[in-house]
């Protein structure tokens, strides 16, 4: 409909346009006429102005529509191709409007009985002081004109109202159909089945957008899903063996003799124990924890470099013991906004692993540098490394590159480091050190 | 060990068990313990009495224990606290300790550790003394020159490890743990993975202790260290 409305105003100006051109059009052929007459009248008198009017009217062509009455001052036709003075107002500008029954040529006139009324437009003045003159023009051509005009506007009103209703029947369907599709796969993923995917059609448009959007977040929520999955499995597994021990030592304890020394160190075990459980689930609730906070209140503007300085004062004295070179580089500075603490226990994970995974003799390297204007921050070792395929995973919670987990710690301390430096908006990466590994932070 | 002369406490707890744990404890260690199960009635007592230190379990019923705080240092109480929680992130200890409290221990915790952070919350609170050198047996410290000397060997010491030694003889015939080193010593609020702090601790140990007849730094087993005089 609103189509049609549009269609219906473009056409309702051109119509006004055109009408108002051609009547423009007419008013000028009218002044031109007039002018002549003028110029008649004023160099040959009254009677000029009659043999003018005369030669003027045999003259005139059939379709040429010129209209010319001369009447005395009783307004009694002297001369011309009108009948009779309309009967009409004049407006402001001295035009008027008028009909007149006269066929053109006053040959076959009135005679023939069937008169048509035309409209017309003209001028008239008084001559002397005694002789009407009108000088007009039908507006035959003009009427004619515009009722094609609008029988066009008409017609293109009906054709555009016809068009804009099949192509909204189409586009209906289409919408329907793809729309559908979508409905289909939600209905799916609705009833659980994650792994459903909206059809794409590859056009290129808003619903292949859509489309993929919506299949793109779904491959994250599976992703997720899987994840959360994933966890909860190695949850079970990595809580029960620690609390199965935790309860044998237990039962032990109570089957132990009274030797106090025994049971002493018994006890610290169990304790022991129950310390590593306590610190699996901190850490399990601490990345819970950064990981569904945003930007904290918390954050203050820290010196990167005076963090690295403390790892390095740390750290430095652990690897001395096993007799590894630690390298040191931060010439660089680079300030941010973030958590001093948070940022501390992140690298000092990371140095952690370095200096556990090294051997006897070995380097590890903590350094902090620009490249490519970006602040890295670098920590090496010389250690057995991580496969290139298993870089992916061990962010993971409780991922072990050591299957058997015969290694003590976690398997959260990669995590809970990858959290923190993602809500610091840095990024971590790992690269071959040949031999050993190279984490790299980049800030 | 050397005994510890008598606490006054107040423990202000709502879970009973933890309540219980603590009490037990601390009057095991010869302290004298009163408590309280919410935020007001620990108001009312300790507004009452004069306690050495209040332990203050940041969740209560009625008044939780950062207002209980406030309400307190706004009265005028000076009384060390020490707060509890659950809650151990950066934020969560800064409003704790901005609302007045001493120190923070984040549950669960070892009661080693409950110990060791009331004792350094009561020395703490006793008048700093106004002396430039310390002194423990025949170690002694001048913190103007900043020179360490046992008898009459000068010791030579990195700033760290000098800040290190500060603590311990500043906290002597006390138990002081790891993560109280970590947070005074190295200014770190975090949890090492591997006993790093042990690694200076023992260097330390090396440069204080290694070539003289009496030993002065010793470990405490599931607690820390403690600096003390021989007997």
């Amino acid at each position: 409909m609103l189509f049609a409305g549009s269609v219906l105003a473009i056409l309702s100006f051109f119509y006004w346009t055109s009408v108002g051109y051609l009547t423009t059009q007419t008013d000028e052929t009218i002044n031109a006429e007039i002018k002549g007459l003028a110029e008649r009248y004023s160099s040959d008198g009254f009677t000029g102005l009659r043999v003018q009017i005369a030669e003027r009217l045999s003259r005139q062509q059939p379709g040429e529509n010129t209209l010319y009455l001369l009447t005395d001052e009783r307004f009694r036709p002297m001369l011309g191709n009108i009948n009779e003075w309309p009967d009409a107002q004049q407006d402001a500008g001295g035009w008027l409007d008028f009909e007149f029954t006269t066929p053109l040529r006053g040959a076959d006139g009135s005679a023939g009985g069937r008169v048509r009324m035309y409209m017309a437009r003209g001028r008239t003045f008084l001559i002397g002081n005694r002789y009407h003159l009108l000088v007009g023009h039908g507006m035959r051509e003009l009427q004619e004109v515009s009722q094609q005009i609008l029988r066009a506007m008409i017609f293109g009103v009906i054709g555009a109202v016809i068009l804009a209703l099949i192509g909204g029947a189409l586009l209906r369907r289409t919408l329907t159909r793809r729309l559908e599709a979508i409905i289909r796969t939600s209905r799916q993923v609705i009833r659980g089945n994650l792994s459903e995917r909206v059809p794409t059609r590859h056009s290129d448009d808003e619903f292949d957008e859509l489309s993929e959007n919506l299949n793109h977040m779904l491959s994250q929520l599976e992703q997720g899903m899987d994840g959360v999955r994933r966890v909860s499995d190695n949850i079970a597994h990595d809580l029960k063996t620690p609390l199965a021990r935790l309860r044998n030592r237990l039962e032990e304890l109570r089957l132990a003799g009274s030797d106090a020394e025994q049971r002493e160190q018994m006890i610290d075990q169990v304790v022991a124990e129950a310390d590593g459980l306590l610190a699996t689930f901190n850490a399990l609730l601490r990345i819970a924890r950064i990981e569904s906070s945003g930007k904290r209140e918390a954050f203050t503007e820290i010196e990167l470099s005076s963090i690295l300085r403390d790892l390095q004062e740390l750290y430095e004295a652990l690897a001395e013991e096993k007799h590894q070179e630690f390298v040191f580089e931060a010439d660089h500075t680079q300030s941010l906004e973030g958590d001093r603490d948070m940022l501390f226990q992140a690298l000092a994970n990371l140095l952690d692993n370095a200096i556990k995974y090294t051997p006897k003799g070995g380097a590890v390297g903590l350094r902090m540098f620009e490249q490519d204007n970006e602040t890295l921050i670098q920590i090496s070792d010389s250690g057995p490394g991580i496969p290139k395929s298993e870089h992916d995973n061990v962010l993971q919670r409780f991922y072990r590159v050591d299957e058997s987990r015969t290694t003590p710690g976690s398997g959260l301390g990669l995590a809970l480091s990858d959290a923190v430096f993602r809500l610091h908006g840095m990024k971590l990466g790992f690269s071959n050190n040949h031999p050993g590994l190279c984490v790299t932070v980049v800030v | 060990m050397k005994p510890q002369s008598m606490i006054q406490l107040l423990v202000i707890e709502d879970d009973r068990e933890t309540a219980a744990y603590i009490k037990k404890g601390l009057t095991e260690c010869g302290h004298a313990v009163d408590q309280a199960g919410d935020g007001k009635d620990g108001l009312l007592l300790a507004d009452s009495n004069s306690y050495q230190v209040i332990v203050v379990d940041r969740m209560l019923p009625k008044v939780d224990g950062v207002t209980l705080t406030k309400t307190l240092r706004g009265n005028g109480n000076r009384t060390p606290i020490l707060m509890l929680s659950a809650l151990g992130e950066v934020e969560d200890r800064v409003k704790g300790l901005k609302a007045g409290a001493d120190d923070y221990l984040v549950k669960p915790f070892a009661f080693s550790e409950l110990q060791a952070r009331i004792e350094a919350l009561v020395r703490r609170a006793e008048p700093e003394s106004p002396d430039t050198v310390l002194n423990v047996g025949d170690l002694s410290m001048d913190l103007l020159k900043r020179e360490v000397r046992r008898g009459d060997v000068k010791i030579d010491l990195q700033p760290r490890e000098f800040r290190l030694l500060e603590y311990l003889m500043r906290h002597s015939g006390q138990v002081v743990t790891r993560t109280m080193l970590l947070e005074k010593v190295w200014d770190y609020h975090f949890d090492p993975q591997t006993n790093v702090i042990d690694v200076h601790v023992s260097r330390l140990r090396g440069k204080i202790d290694k070539e003289f007849e009496q030993p002065l730094l010793h470990t405490v087993r599931g607690a820390g260290y403690m600096l003390s005089e021989p007997d």
